[in-house]
């Protein structure tokens, strides 16, 4: 019960920080003059007559508040604007691009913990041996790299230097016709997975062939966060009177490790999986640009270059309804984990 | 000044944290002597736009003229990455000084007064952190207008509050000190106590924090020109170098790495650039981090 209410009191708290971040949005385009922002949906020359008419209708140069009144009551309806580079509604141009994206996702965010806690105990548990060092001069490489430079590379080696190995994009010309054709039934619009569902070998192999890079990518860059904070937390962990204790009882290096004291250096990096979304949302919208990865970071960032604001905006505000979320299930599952913190002290 | 020497010395000692200083001082002096290293054209007006050298579109390979080769549109790589290294500083310091100084004025208010302050101005903060940074930064410079300056407001606007909440903390942490409720009572105003005895006792950790963040702002700032939301076309900056490649990044049937001098190059400067700071961070952290110091 306790965590019920615990939920609900976070769930209210997010109101006014969500309510400030939709202000903040609305505050932008409000930067523009009603004339400029009815101009985003003139297509034809002849339209511009039509101006003052459209601006009126919609109420354009209604005071700051009943605007943001209106917007407000739109964005609740689900309705974020038209996206001017997909020629259909934000929300629904969202849902389209949302698959290709959570397909990287689900492939790189286990690759990030797995090898960013392997890592990090390996290198805590040699600490100042040469296994450490190198280690850490990977991860710090790791967060140096220019995420985009990066994708340059690999395509350069994979997809030109190995002839078309590892091709950019989420599959080839052909494979796109035929998923998107009639036996081929689209369970998810995530292509490894609606290939599984449909037993289609070839179609699993072509899907997984384009996403080898994108994944390594966001894995590379995103992977040397973890193994840092895992590295400390293991340090600080096995210098714990706990695991002084087992090892006084005699257990094996290894379980003392592995039972010990990396169970406990865990709590920390569970913490922090809220960056880990936040680096995997801003990582995405540059990866899925360079390897024409056709996810919402990629429909976000031809919506910038073509100054399709709303497009922007509300992927913006998409984002951040979600890294709230994100953050509040982080810190649920914190008070889950750890039986030390008690609800509530969390929130700080 | 003990604790400085102790610090200068644990840097300079390990082997790592002595890069990251060699390297910045490299990409300092590369700044300082740019007109010097690449000397502009005679008769280029503006220093900070690449001289190009013709307007064929294929990237040309690296001979006397251009030792780093030229780069889509011929714009010559070796002064685009030089001059570069200006723009980088340029807008890290301009960024990390502007968002220092509203962090600190906010991060003061909100930890000095407490109360309703403290309240509006950390429940502003939460509404800039519950955006991932760079995908705000990226709707601030796509709403009013991709070019440098933006750029900078949007880094601006995104680093302030983590700069601020820290300041808040830490003259939170010292506001029942002796000292501060001693010139309290001896009639100090706020602004008194702020600015003569709390901030100089909190501010150094947020120092070096922000110093060391000019690394993370450089890449951030890259990134979006690279998106092509940042500095015109053909002004010396690593992040639009770099996107110039993205059209390159496969030659002609045959040699497919003909245009490796274009692809490399300007990122391997970022890379350099942004590695020396994170390099010294990573031994400022471990020096400063009091749960692993010296053990």
């Amino acid at each position: 019960m306790e965590l019920r209410a615990y939920i609900i009191r976070r769930l209210l708290l997010l109101v006014p920080v969500l309510l400030g971040v939709t202000l903040f949005i609305f505050g932008i385009t409000m930067l523009f003059t009603p004339t400029q922002r009815a101009m985003l949906y003139v297509r034809d020359v002849k339209q511009l007559a039509d101006m003052p008419a459209v601006i009126e209708r919609y109420g354009l140069d209604r005071p700051f508040v009943v605007q943001y009144g209106n917007w407000l009551g739109q964005v609740f309806q689900g309705n974020l604007g038209y996206s001017k580079v997909v020629s259909q509604p934000v929300t629904d141009a969202i849902f389209q691009f949302l698959p290709a994206t959570v397909e990287l996702a689900i492939f790189a965010t286990p690759l990030i913990i797995l090898l960013g806690v392997v890592f990090g105990t390996t290198a805590a548990a040699h600490k100042d041996k040469p296994l450490d060092h190198g280690t850490r001069v990977v991860a710090i490489l790791g967060w140096s790299l220019p995420t985009f430079w990066l994708g340059l590379i690999l395509l350069m080696i994979f997809y030109g230097f190995l002839t078309g190995f590892l091709p950019p994009g989420r599959l080839s010309v052909q494979m796109d016709l035929l998923v998107n054709a009639a036996p081929f039934i689209r369970y998810t619009h995530i292509n490894t997975i609606d290939a599984i569902l449909n037993l289609n070998g070839a179609v699993l192999l072509e899907a997984l062939r384009h996403l080898v890079l994108p994944v390594v990518t966001l894995t590379v860059v995103q992977m040397a966060f973890i193994m840092r904070l895992m590295r400390s937390s293991m340090l600080e962990s096995l210098g714990k009177g706990y695991v002084l204790t087992a090892r006084a009882k005699g257990l094996s290096e290894r379980v003392v490790i592995r039972k010990h004291a990396r169970r406990n250096a865990l709590i920390p990096v569970i913490t922090v999986s809220g960056y880990v979304f936040a680096g995997l949302a801003n990582g995405v919208v540059i990866t899925e640009t360079i390897f024409n990865f056709k996810g919402i970071g990629w429909w976000a960032w031809q919506a910038a270059i073509n100054l399709d604001i709303p497009s922007v905006l509300g992927f913006a505000l998409f984002n951040a309804f979600l890294f709230v979320l994100v953050n509040l299930v982080v810190d649920v599952l914190y008070t889950r984990v750890d039986p030390r913190v008690r609800l509530g002290q969390a929130v700080q | 000044m003990k604790d400085w020497r102790f610090v200068v010395r644990q840097l300079v000692r390990n082997p790592l944290s002595l890069m990251g200083l060699i390297l910045i001082v490299i990409f300092i002096i590369i700044a300082i002597f740019a007109p010097l290293i690449a000397p502009t054209p005679e008769g280029h007006q503006r220093p900070y736009m690449i001289p190009r050298d013709g307007y064929r579109a294929a990237p040309e390979p690296p001979d006397e003229d251009h030792i780093f080769g030229t780069t889509q549109g011929q714009y010559d790589i070796f002064y685009g990455v030089i001059w570069g290294t200006r723009s980088a500083f340029q807008v890290a310091l301009l960024v990390i000084g502007i968002t220092l100084l509203v962090g600190l004025v906010l991060g003061s208010l909100a930890g000095y007064f407490g109360g309703i302050i403290d309240e509006v101005i950390m429940r502003i903060t939460d509404i800039f952190l519950a955006f991932p940074a760079l995908i705000l930064a990226m709707a601030i410079v796509a709403a009013i207008g991709p070019s440098l300056r933006s750029v900078m407001i949007a880094l601006t606007a995104v680093w302030w509050p983590s700069y601020a909440r820290l300041i808040r903390g830490d003259i939170l942490a010292l506001r029942e000190e002796d000292y501060i409720e001693a010139s309290r009572g001896l009639g100090a105003s706020s602004a008194r106590v702020i600015l003569r005895h709390a901030l100089p006792n909190a501010i150094y950790p947020t120092l070096i924090m922000a110093s060391l963040d000019i690394g993370a702002v450089v890449l951030a700032a890259a990134a979006l020109s690279f998106l092509g939301l940042g500095a015109p076309e053909g002004y010396a900056d690593w992040g639009q170098l770099t996107s110039f490649a993205r059209n390159w990044i496969v030659g002609p049937p045959g040699e497919p790495l003909k245009h490796w001098y274009a692809v490399t190059i300007p990122g391997l400067f970022i890379l350099f650039f942004v590695l020396g700071w994170n390099l010294l961070g990573d031994a400022f952290r471990d020096i400063f981090d009091p749960r692993l110091a010296r053990r």
